[in-house]
């Protein structure tokens, strides 16, 4: 399994799950946890995604992702776990 | 699982801080282009380095886009040239041919630099040797990527004071070669003294004939999350203040070893070292002056600096080592002037001079590094300058350099631009008693009676 973290960040408004949401089950990227705060009006969201078997090569989902975020008017990051691990995890 | 507050943490270390991989160095053993016949000799560079290194590049950028963390340079180090050209050159401009060479391969494959362009004379110099630091001056003129060093001295050797006097003669030349561009020939050049083989950082990156035929290295950086963690300590002892630094080390460590595995493992290129090193860049916040600010100076410089400094670099090298499987390379705090903006405001403050950057040398991970002086600067003084240094790292069992720029047609109070990651800096005053009868006498400085460990 290729694990990834996709990060949201942003000023909260409708359907920000939604949309990233509904782009991962299009992109066939199975979503293994979510968890999500709100701080003073800013939404903060991570997801924990299983990439295995990705529609689209990893390079375009980051840019479409990136893209998403520009639409909705939130950063969107999507970084393998690995990196979170090594720096987190003896 | 990893939790929401280690996932901001990190990428606030990467949007806020300035972490970043500065330079994957891919080190190339080119002993095997060695020929008596020059035009093949600078073939088989070129080709060996383009097969090579075709991919670092784009590896490289991968590698940043997949985790999310900037890689800054790729960079290569290759086989000291004296020894690659020994057989083929038979005068200064003959080397001249391989440094274009070098340079037209560095261009054609993308890297930032390509470092080597070096001599190891520490104890004595060969003909080639003397023939490579000769064609220096003229090398750096006519190439754009190429960065070149020579070991001067070693803790085993002592120091080979020829060599000392001749590249004060060589600086000179190659800041009055490169005047049009502000001498900036010689911030590519590095007189070293006790140079590991193993150093992916820039000018005095050579790959060592103990490694093996191609090697990736890695040199870390983060001077900003170092000083954004120590701002939640300020007041607290000692203690506190060292576990602090060694914690955030680790982590940034952790991120240089994952992309040194990652890019070994997708170039087919064994795994060398992770250099632990704080680097600074002329970004506000990416700056090694600024945690020594934050340590509780009011400018680097201040009494008190070079404790500060030690240690810094001491808690970096203790936090790293245990995050990676190979440490090497100098690993450490850099302290270049021009590279890093607190140090340019301690300056420009009249907090630091040449003198208190030798004495924060001894501490450091290298030397002096990044320094602007006068123009007028005689050669005497900067072999001067360099015995003192390579003198500091010979007793020290430590990598000591100097990389001064004497900007010609500049004095004291001026400013010299040299763009990009090589900052800007204000010319600093040198010593001006005459060293010449010193630096003249010829021979070498025996090595230190604490070398004879066997």
């Amino acid at each position: 399994m290729k694990k990834c973290v996709i990060t949201v960040v942003g000023k909260d408004t409708v359907g920000i799950i939604a949309k990233v949401c509904s782009y991962l089950a299009d992109n066939r990227i199975n979503i293994l946890d979510i968890s999500q705060t709100i701080v003073s009006g800013y939404f903060n969201m991570m997801m924990i995604v299983d990439m295995s078997q990705p529609a689209k090569p990893y390079d375009d989902v980051i840019s479409d992702l990136d893209n998403l975020g520009d639409e909705i008017g939130v950063a969107i990051k999507c970084q393998r776990e690995e990196i979170f691990d090594m720096m987190h995890r003896i | 699982m990893i939790n929401i507050f280690e996932v901001t943490e990190t990428n606030k270390m990467v949007e806020k801080e300035n972490l970043d991989v500065r330079t994957i160095t891919m080190g190339i053993n080119l002993l095997d282009c060695a020929s008596e016949n020059l035009d093949e000799v600078n073939e088989k560079i070129y080709k060996k380095i383009t097969t090579l290194a075709k991919d670092l590049v784009s590896t490289g950028e991968s590698i940043a886009k997949e985790f999310g963390v900037p890689i800054v340079n790729k960079r290569i180090s290759i086989t000291p040239i004296s020894l690659v050209g020994a057989a083929a050159c038979k005068t200064p401009q003959d080397y001249v041919t391989i440094a274009k060479t070098l340079d037209k391969a560095a261009h054609e494959v993308g890297v930032n630099f390509i470092g080597g362009y070096s001599a190891i004379v520490s104890k004595g110099m060969t003909r080639s040797d003397e023939l490579l630091i000769r064609s220096i001056p003229e090398a750096m003129a006519s190439t754009e990527l190429i960065c070149s060093s020579v070991n001067v001295g070693s803790t085993k050797t002592g120091i080979n004071m020829d060599a000392v006097r001749l590249m004060g003669q060589i600086v000179k030349e190659t800041a009055e070669k490169t005047k049009d561009a502000d001498s900036l020939g010689c911030a590519k050049l590095v007189v070293l003294c006790n140079a590991p083989d193993d150093n992916p950082f820039m000018a005095g990156a050579f790959h060592g004939v103990s490694e093996d035929d191609a090697i990736i290295n890695v040199g870390v950086s983060g001077p900003g999350v170092v000083k954004y963690a120590l701002e939640s300590v300020r007041g607290e002892s000692f203690e506190v203040l060292c576990e602090t630094i060694k914690k955030t080390a680790f982590k940034i460590t952790r991120v240089g070893q994952l992309v040194a595995q990652e890019a070994s493992k997708r170039l087919g290129i064994p795994f060398g070292i992770i250099d632990l090193s704080l680097a600074p860049t002329p970004a506000i916040g990416d700056s090694v002056a600024d945690i020594l600010e934050e340590i509780g100076l009011e400018h680097a410089g201040a009494p008190g600096t070079t404790a500060a400094l030690a240690l810094l670099n001491d808690q970096v090298k203790k936090g790293g080592v245990m995050a990676s499987s190979y440490v090497g390379g100098l690993s450490g705090a850099f302290i270049p002037v021009s590279e890093d903006q607190g140090m340019i405001n301690a300056v420009n403050a009249g907090a630091l001079c040449i003198e208190k950057l030798e004495a924060m040398t001894c501490v450091c991970s290298v030397g002096l590094d990044m320094i602007a002086i006068p123009g007028d600067t005689k050669a005497e003084t900067i072999s001067g300058i360099i015995a003192d240094e390579a003198a500091i790292g010979m007793v020290n069992q430590k990598t000591t350099a100097v990389r001064v720029i004497p900007v010609v047609g500049k004095g004291v109070g001026e400013t010299v631009e040299f763009g990009g990651l090589l900052g800007y800096a204000p010319i600093m005053p040198v010593n001006q008693f005459d060293c010449s009868a010193f630096v003249n006498r010829k021979g070498r400085i025996p090595a230190p009676i604490h070398s004879f460990k066997n």
